[in-house]
């Protein structure tokens, strides 16, 4: 497999581009592996890239029940950030940025990371000062924040409702790192630069068991034959639950189903992201110039991926108080992925209580931008049998300990997370 | 998505707020394993991707809590009742908003 560069674009355009290989082998099954990574989306293939690189773990296979990137690494709103409050979240997501700086030139793939900026709008005093003091926490962290006022924002997005009858826009925390990056290209630059490392990329082969000695993980029955392994990694998100079923294990998730939307394409008007800040809605532009948008979960369990009309309904609502002049567009496209919501919306990356099973879950919305470090930290987590700095705090036990991570404060209720 | 209240009639799920899970029961405090009964009941869930029995309210409506089951895999509701009807079954009717 060839090293992408302007070479071997230009070597392709005069053999009539006959060059081109697959980007990853279409790999089979062996018997047996150090680490099985199940999930076959950014986090999985991101944790299989990490062992191999970081800590030369290269016997290692990604199981995808489908093809790799059409669970939710397919249905997000592509948004990158990393401007979060807490101690626990702060330092992991901060990493991910910074992994996001350097990910294209590290994997030789245009994810088309951009950093075009989020802007966070707030409406009333208090929310400025919950604004500043977040932007302070992310500053302390080594993230960028700045707070605007009210002009610094017009400056930036002049189309907005300033004067909004009830949340006239007062300001906003801007994040200038922070903005987009292209999701299919994330997960297909990941599995290229995994397999290049001589990770496994198996598809369609679906997890249908454990194989277990004694209370160890030791592989998994799968629909493609079992398959063993020194250590198994679940990176399922919405399907965790489904999957630790099977070994009697409840864990502190709720799978509910987030729907997005993408508008018929514009020239360029949204600068980068931009969210309300007195409801749910974000919203930014995507290359092709659809606007990209999203806003709560439905709010209750669901495995459906598709959601219903009230949240369209509150969401377009959200977005016409903030930015009426989108009121004429059509949506082109809406979906919805099922997220694992944990209980107090943040995520684990952590060993479990039965020997060779780890788990990365919970990642509740956020679960695109973090892809990166989410992987990183993970494949420390599987290789060293203990957890970074950087998620050391997402452990599976805080909900029986109380060292919960709430960045709303709204307790153990995950459709309000 | 619409909810057949046992009182109101079929109702646009727009209605309803929904709480979550109606299997799990609150513990009571004085019990001797109070505290991991309670991290259970606060924390853990089945999460099942098929039948689940979860508890609506109609706020917009009769103002009842509801337990409705529902297929989380098609959001197919086969059937709603009062939570705290006189004879409804003992956990659901220990389960407090």
């Amino acid at each position: 497999m060839s090293h992408y560069s302007v070479l071997s674009i230009i070597a392709n355009a005069f053999n009539g581009q006959k060059g081109w290989t697959p980007a990853w082998r279409d790999a089979a099954p062996k018997p047996v592996y150090d680490v099985i990574v199940v999930g076959g989306g950014g986090h999985g293939l991101a944790t299989a890239y990490y062992l191999a690189k970081e800590h030369g773990i290269r016997n290692v296979a990604v199981l995808e029940k489908g093809h790799v990137g059409s669970g939710n690494a397919g249905r997000n709103t592509t948004i990158i950030r990393s401007n979060y409050l807490l101690p626990g979240n702060e330092p992991f997501y901060e990493w991910s940025m910074k992994l996001w700086e350097g990910l294209e030139q590290d994997l030789n793939y245009n994810a088309m990371v951009s950093q075009r900026g989020v802007l966070n709008l707030y409406h009333s005093d208090a929310q400025r000062d919950a604004y500043a003091r977040r932007g302070n926490a992310m500053r302390l962290n080594g993230a960028d924040s700045e707070l605007l006022d009210r002009d610094q924002v017009r400056e930036m997005a002049p189309f907005l409702n300033f004067d909004q009858s009830r949340f006239p826009i007062q300001g906003g925390l801007l994040q200038k790192r922070g903005g987009t990056a292209r999701h299919d290209a994330v997960v297909w630059g990941y599995a290229r630069a995994a397999d290049r490392l001589g990770v496994d990329i198996i598809q369609n082969c679906e997890v249908t068991g454990f194989i277990r000695t004694g209370d160890a993980v030791v592989g998994v029955e799968t629909t493609r034959g079992p398959i063993r392994a020194g250590k198994v990694g679940l990176a399922v998100a919405g399907s965790t639950s489904r999957l630790t079923r099977l070994l009697d294990m409840r864990l502190p998730i709720e799978s509910h189903v987030l729907q997005a939307f993408v508008s018929e394409g514009l020239k360029p008007l949204v600068p980068g992201v931009i969210t309300f800040g007195a409801g749910h809605f974000y919203i930014s532009q995507s290359d092709k110039g659809g606007l990209v948008f999203g806003g709560d979960i439905d709010g209750y369990n669901s495995y459906a991926q598709r959601g219903n009309l009230p949240v369209i309904e509150d969401v377009c609502e959200a977005g016409m108080a903030l930015f009426p002049r989108i009121g004429r567009l059509r949506i082109l496209r809406h979906w919805g992925g099922i997220m694992d919501m944990s209980m107090d919306g943040s995520p684990i990356i952590d060993k479990t209580h039965l020997p060779g099973l780890y788990l990365n879950a919970g990642w509740c919305y956020g679960g695109f931008k973090a892809t990166p470090a989410s992987g990183w930290c993970f494949a420390h987590t599987l290789a060293k049998d203990a957890p970074h700095a950087f998620n050391a705090a997402f452990r599976l036990d805080r909900f029986r300990s109380g060292h919960l991570i709430d960045e709303k404060g709204v307790g153990a209720q995950p459709n309000l997370h | 998505m619409r909810i057949p209240c046992p009182y109101c009639g079929l109702r646009d799920a727009h209605e309803f707020s929904y709480l979550g899970d109606a299997t799990v029961s609150r513990p009571a405090p004085d019990m001797p394993d109070a505290q991991e009964a309670f991290f259970h009941y606060v924390y853990l869930r089945e999460n099942p991707a098929g039948a689940h029995e979860e508890l609506w309210y109609h706020a917009a409506g009769c103002r009842q809590w509801l337990v409705v089951s529902r297929d989380t895999r098609t959001h197919e509701i086969s059937g709603a009742s009062f939570a705290r009807a006189p004879k409804a079954d003992a956990s659901h009717a220990e389960v407090k908003p």
